[in-house]
């Protein structure tokens, strides 16, 4: 699917994950900050790749930002970008949430 | 009735999109939990609320409490897509807010029903509460009770509904007096729970407890609460004392012994025992042990 | 070669620094010879200079070691102001061997690190920046970590051989007869700067208030005090005591600290007479407040307090609930400013509050020690050195002396974030877990499993929730998910003492 538009979802508040969501050509970019990237960077990206190629997205920049975030919280956030993004967050896609 | 009773003392309120109260929300020991997509939370960032509840109620365990979602109003673009979200999250009970009437219940019902089928969720299985926020709320407040077999319990929101009647909350609450009893005999001649409004200054303690007493002697199940603080001082209110206790437990070794006999009558001290003494021994008993003032097996602990 | 905490710590080590490995937590009653430091004898009439910058051209030397204290917490002035001068004068080779370092003291350090000044160091803890440049291996020498009463006992035995110490004090007269406890910037006990004043070659006090002669009470003695520098201002009042002693309104915090309370006034120990360490931070000053309203139902009252002192203990000693303080250390103003009021509350050095090797410290009587952690492992080994990066970023302070209490708990959130603090194996061994009794969380909270008599005693409260703490570990691990292993290189960059000397543990150079 194509990205209709930059979106962005989540806070920078502890406990939350801010993720940007934008054009790309060149597979998933990741730009990732976060404390604990050395723990667990890997399986942020994990996470939010996987809700992005349920959508059926694999080319976009997507810029992340923990604080420390639970999975839950990144699944949560990225499901909120993505269809922000996809321009559908009235019409939430029932079976990838 | 819908399921058997079970303690409703606290029903704390979680702003559904603060990561960090959401998945620690189950730590406190509150009876209900309720995540909140209304108020508690801006009119752009509803979606993500939503979803983060969704993955919360999926990923989190909250243990033994009850969870509860307050949706958005039906009269907003949000409320159909909270309905399906929170019924395919397994939630125990949907509470609307500004309910008027039976039929807003009854709109509720259907599109709860529909999302089961969609979701393959028992039928029935997802409960409803109700908010009275205004006069018109209260005067109905009869029918709203009894509009569904879903129906767990309404509440009064008295911010809403003070400004309705041209008033404000005062520290006595005379002007909340009508509404309570009001909803209070509605829930009870529904068979469901009754939970009064939320109290919003932590500071006051003194307040906290005047107002948390003079519900707890009107009758009501609980009180909606917005710090977890909070919990502790209602579950004070609500503990039973000794002497309670023991007669409780006199009355069910009473029970325990027509039991036994294959007796339909129970008698105490050469008395009948009635249902209603029989059933505030049990709530009496049920409140005791959540208190951590009797053992496992039911004995009293001096303190 | 792996020492009785499971902690592989690497032969070349043990041979090149003559470290033993640590075997237990029992001291026992060995006999140590102790130094004595060199004396000048001093007939002048007083003892002042006028400048930093003299007294380091006069007293300091290339390879000497040099001491401060932290009494002054980030209000610090007198660090920066010996440190800068000592930089500038170029001197080489110093080992910095202070009570312990605060965040106010980071980016002089590590200027001497990167200088060549400082090759060596001997501290509490770090933090910041200063953790971080460490634990990137910028420091020649590793660093050597010690408790309170550790670096007490290494003064004594001469392991630490303090040539010069600069110690700030609020007050002093001409001669050097200083406390820590009248002055704008009192901060109450000097503790553990009492050690350096006893042992130091020589010693230098600054102050920014001379007293006239003869300045009383006198913690520090004129028979100690080589010289005296007048400054314009040893630190900032504001600082000195800041923010450590707010009552927690955190939920999870007082859910935490009234668990605690239950487990000790549910304990054998919570009787008449009972003596406990609160320390600060949030969840032990709600315990403090819990714990009195306890003593007061119970009618129970204790026979002292001990430690890093607050407000909410001193409240305790007027109240008449508790007899006596034993201060080594205090953390806001109303414990510093009440210590010149209140002759119960008894100033003590290092060694008398923790020493291992003396006669008898105070840790050795104390009933009940509440501590934190940054990491508990499935063996009760707790971390209070490193972050879970791997990062040096935290500090022993008494944490092994006072967890050799009767009853040793540990309060710690079951995660924080996304790092889970019950671990299968703590990054690094601090405490050994031999010492501590009981681990609790917002959740619940885990006995050590050889304390049967308090899982006894633990199990009849009802509402207690009792877990083993591996299932508060399974727990934690199912919230945060299973972290990567941290990557280290083969560089030891730190050495953790047991407070008996032997080698805990060893830090290594983290690996990004």
């Amino acid at each position: 699917m194509e990205i209709k538009k930059t979106a962005m979802a989540g806070t920078l508040e502890s406990s939350d994950i801010q993720i940007m969501l934008s054009q790309g050509s060149n597979g998933l970019e990741f730009d990732l900050v976060s404390d604990v990237a050395k723990q667990f960077g890997k399986a942020i990206q994990a996470t939010i790749t996987d809700v992005l190629n349920t959508y059926d997205i694999h080319d976009a920049k997507v810029k992340v930002v923990d604080k420390g975030a639970l999975d839950m919280v990144v699944k949560a956030r990225a499901i909120t970008v993505v269809q922000r993004a996809l321009d559908m967050a009235d019409e939430p896609d029932w079976k990838v949430i | 009735m819908v399921a058997e009773e079970r303690l409703r003392r606290t029903m704390m309120f979680v702003p559904g999109n603060n990561p960090a109260m959401v998945k620690d929300a189950g730590i406190f020991g509150a009876d209900s939990i309720m995540f909140d997509l209304e108020d508690a939370v801006s009119i752009t960032e509803k979606d993500a609320a939503r979803y983060l509840v969704y993955e919360a109620l999926k990923t989190v365990d909250y243990g033994n409490a009850e969870l509860v979602v307050r949706i958005n109003g039906l009269d907003t673009p949000f409320y159909e897509n909270d309905i399906k979200a929170m019924v395919k999250a397994n939630i125990d009970v949907i509470r609307l807010p500004k309910v008027e009437s039976a039929e807003m219940i009854k709109e509720l019902e259907q599109l709860v029903e529909s999302a089961e089928k969609e979701f393959g969720r028992e039928v029935g299985s997802t409960h409803l509460m109700a908010a009275i926020e205004s006069a018109q709320g209260v005067v109905n407040a009869n029918e709203i009770a009894a509009a569904s077999d879903r129906m767990i319990g309404i509440a009064l929101s008295a911010e809403d509904y003070t400004t309705d009647m041209k008033t404000h909350r005062y520290p006595d609450g005379q002007e909340l007096l009508y509404a309570r009893n009001v909803i209070l005999h509605a829930a009870r001649a529904a068979g469901i729970a009754a939970f009064d409004t939320v109290f919003t200054n932590l500071d006051d303690t003194e307040g906290f407890y005047r107002e948390t007493r003079l519900i707890h002697q009107l009758g009501f199940d609980g009180k909606s609460l917005i710090n977890p603080r909070q919990i502790a001082m209602v579950n004070e209110v609500y503990q039973p004392t000794a002497k309670e206790i023991l007669n409780a437990q006199n009355v069910i070794a009473a029970i325990e012994e027509a039991r036994r006999k294959g007796s339909g009558v129970i008698a105490m001290n050469g008395q009948m025992v009635d249902r209603p003494v029989v059933l505030r021994a049990e709530r009496v008993m049920r409140l005791a042990k959540a208190n951590n003032l009797v053992d496992s097996e039911g004995n009293y602990i001096e303190k | 070669m792996k020492n009785k905490v499971n902690r592989e710590i690497p032969d070349e080590i043990l041979a090149s620094t003559g470290y033993k490995p640590f075997e237990s937590v029992e001291y026992g009653h060995q006999v140590n010879q102790r130094v004595a430091p060199k004396v000048q004898a001093t007939t002048g009439p007083n003892k002042v200079v006028e400048s930093i910058d003299k007294i380091v051209e006069e007293t300091v030397r290339d390879g000497m070691t040099i001491s401060f204290h932290h009494h002054f917490r980030e209000g610090d002035f007198v660090f920066n102001m010996v440190m800068r001068s000592i930089i500038d004068h170029g001197l080489k080779d110093l080992t910095l061997a202070p009570s312990s370092l605060t965040n106010v003291m980071n980016d002089i350090v590590v200027e001497a690190i990167e200088k060549g000044v400082v090759t060596n160091i001997t501290s509490s803890g770090m933090r910041g920046s200063l953790g971080d440049v460490v634990s990137h291996g910028a420091l020649k020498n590793p660093v050597i970590f010690r408790s309170h009463g550790g670096r007490a006992r290494a003064i004594e035995n001469g392991d630490i051989k303090i040539d010069v110490a600069f110690l700030g004090v609020p007050n002093a007269d001409e001669m050097g007869n200083a406390n820590g406890m009248n002055g704008e910037t009192a901060f109450g006990s000097l503790g553990y700067a009492l050690m350096d004043a006893q042992y130091a070659n020589t010693l230098v006090l600054i102050t920014d208030d001379l007293k006239p002669y003869p300045n009383t009470p006198a913690s520090i003695k004129q028979t100690q005090v080589d010289y005296v520098v007048k400054v314009d201002k040893v630190g900032d009042p504001d600082k000195i005591g800041s923010g450590a002693t707010r009552f927690t309104k955190d939920p999870k915090e007082l859910q935490i600290a009234k668990m605690v309370n239950d487990v000790i006034i549910h304990s054998p120990y919570f009787k008449e007479g009972f003596s406990f360490q609160t320390g600060s931070g949030g969840a032990a000053l709600a315990v403090t407040r819990f714990l009195r309203q306890a003593m007061l139902d119970n009618h129970i009252t204790a026979s002292f307090a001990l430690g890093g002192i607050t407000k909410p203990t001193i409240d305790l000693l007027e109240e008449g609930l508790v007899k006596k303080i034993m201060d080594v250390q205090d953390f806001d103003k109303g414990a510093a400013f009440s210590m010149k009021s209140n002759p119960n509350q008894q100033e003590i050095d290092a060694s008398w509050y923790a020493d291992p090797a003396n006669k008898g410290a105070m840790v050795d009587k104390l009933d009940v020690a509440i501590l934190s952690a940054l990491e508990i492992d499935t063996k009760f080994n707790v971390n209070v050195m490193s972050g879970s990066d791997g990062v040096i970023r935290g500090a022993i302070g008494g944490h092994q002396d006072a967890a050799t209490a009767k009853l040793t708990i540990i309060s710690a959130p079951l995660v924080r974030g996304r790092i889970a603090t019950i671990v299968p194996d703590v990054t690094t061994v601090i405490t050994p877990g031999d010492s501590i009794d009981v681990v609790v969380t917002e959740i619940g909270l885990a006995i050590n499993p050889k304390r049967t008599d308090l899982i006894e005693a633990l199990s009849k409260v009802p509402g207690l929730p009792i877990y083993t703490i591996e299932e508060l570990q399974e727990r934690a691990q199912k919230i945060v998910g299973t972290p990567e292993p941290l990557q280290f290189t083969d560089r030891v960059v730190a050495l953790a003492e047991y407070r008996d000397g032997t080698l805990i543990d060893v830090i290594k150079q983290v690996k990004d």
